[in-house]
């Protein structure tokens, strides 16, 4: 069973209660696959339970990579989350474990 | 800058920083005293001021975004708020002669966009341009973040020499394209994807990436590697700047308390569950008025909670992290104190009990108009 991790890397960023997550394939022949299998919807159920707010996703075809914006998804945010990654920095390595 | 200044004042290298914090001008007397200890006495040393907003915002009665109250609703609880300024103070004390330039709250690529702005003459209207300098201050801002660190992943994405990771060099000619590389004998790497990790870390909208000079747009940008560690970026262009600019507010938010505690071996999982729902039990027993309460288990769920895959196996260790918001330091000392008590109270092998409390700063933010926020260069005495 193949994952995103075997076709494509990922960071994510953080603004106050919002996590930015991007996803860029290694080999860009690659992206047509991302933009037609990883969708804004499959990734909220991707992250339900984390995810409280609406996601959006941004194409980026020149650079063979999608960018998520996750709204309501890092705890009340980074400088007073009770989380232990109040950043979020670990959801990409989530993102990631998809299944393709 | 005891370690940095040497290099740099010896080779004619100006130094940009953010180091000034909330008090620039101090910082910039401080930096004037190292200049004079250290005997480099061809500095000049300037102050950008002007980022410190807190008395617009109290006279604005603001909306603080996250807390949806006005400024005059948490006016016992403010703390501070500092507006992100833009790149244009920057470049003026470079033009009146400053070979150091210490400012307080700017944006980030603001401190690579001033000297662009400064060297290259880019008038404050030159949008594509503005754009292209957002861009190369954002490929830089985070260091090591493009030459391969927070990148590595043995086996799928390996970098080598990490405990010598090379920062990056950005190379900006003034048509705005970027080329990225660092010293050949540094550790790391300077790749398409670790420059296209960079270049969409933290942004929302590539089209519209809001900075106080210029709305960005790297939507259309190409990245190209001319050879090895050599990656050139081009083509991102930009929009007018947005009316008003983001101010960071910070307001004292209560007290967070925590505690943990480990367990090991055949049952690890379920005595560390058993130990969260005692603790849950006891602060209610005791008293404890907590906002929110948290109870994870490191090595199991504190990542990712309800989204943790299920796995069929058992973690061979599993640690208890209890954590609560109080309004009171004493409130938030006894979530830690009822973790350790487990030790003689609780199931049975738990070891390593660790306990904190915190007050909390937190950080919100505000929109100020921008003709409101007046920056200024101070030269100081060197």
């Amino acid at each position: 069973m193949r994952k995103l991790r075997d076709i494509a890397h990922s960071r994510t960023g953080d603004k106050g209660e919002t996590s930015v997550i991007s996803l860029i394939a290694f080999d860009e022949a690659d992206y047509p696959l991302l933009r037609d299998l990883v969708t804004a919807d499959r990734v909220r159920a991707h992250f339900a339970g984390i995810v409280h707010g609406e996601v959006i996703r941004y194409e980026i075809p020149s650079l063979g990579a999608l960018n998520f914006v996750l709204h309501k998804a890092l705890a009340g945010g980074v400088t007073r989350s009770l989380a232990l990654d109040a950043h979020g920095k670990s959801l990409s390595s989530r993102l990631l474990d998809m299944e393709i | 800058m005891r370690a940095v200044l040497p290099h740099c004042a010896t080779q004619g290298v100006k130094i940009v920083t953010n180091m000034g914090a909330a008090n620039p001008l101090a910082a910039a007397r401080r930096v004037a005293a190292i200049c004079k200890d250290l005997g480099f006495k061809n500095q000049r040393v300037a102050a950008v001021t002007g980022d410190d907003v807190l008395d617009i915002l109290r006279a604005d009665d603001a909306d603080i975004i996250e807390t949806g109250l006005r400024a005059s609703q948490m006016q016992a609880s403010l703390v501070s708020a500092n507006a992100y300024i833009g790149a244009r103070p920057i470049a003026d004390a470079l033009d009146q002669g400053a070979t150091i330039v210490i400012t307080g709250r700017v944006s980030d690529p603001a401190l690579f966009l001033g000297p662009l702005l400064h060297e290259f003459g880019w008038r404050d209207d030159d949008w594509a341009n503005l754009g292209r300098g957002v861009m190369a201050g954002h490929l830089l801002e985070c260091a090591g973040q493009i030459t391969g660190g927070y990148f590595a992943d043995p086996g799928v994405k390996d970098i080598s020499g990490l405990a010598r990771l090379g920062f990056p060099i950005g190379i900006v000619d003034e048509t705005g394209a970027i080329e990225i590389t660092k010293l050949p004998e540094s550790g790391g790497a300077v790749t398409t994807a670790t420059c296209k990790e960079q270049l969409l870390y933290e942004i929302g909208d590539p089209a519209a990436y809001m900075q106080p000079d210029v709305v960005a747009d790297f939507s259309n940008v190409r990245v190209n590697e001319i050879a090895r560690d050599r990656v050139v970026l081009s083509g991102a262009s930009g929009k007018p700047a947005p009316p008003t600019l983001k101010c960071s507010v910070g307001y004292r938010d209560g007290f967070i308390g925590e505690g943990q505690m480990s367990y090991a071996g055949p049952g690890a999982f379920s005595r560390a569950k058993l130990a969260g729902e005692i603790v849950r039990e006891r602060l209610g027993i005791v008293g404890v008025a907590t906002s929110e309460l948290r109870i994870d288990i490191i090595g199991a769920d504190s990542l990712h909670g309800a989204a943790t895959p299920q796995t069929n196996s058992e973690p061979y260790e599993a640690r208890l992290r209890v954590v609560g918001r109080t309004e009171t330091a004493a409130a938030a000392q006894l979530i830690g104190e009822e973790v350790e008590s487990l030790y003689t109270n609780g199931p049975a092998g738990g070891g390593g009990a660790w306990k904190g409390v915190k007050p909390i700063v937190a950080i919100a933010s505000a929109y100020i108009a921008r003709e409101k926020v007046r920056p200024a260069v101070t030269f100081v005495e060197t």
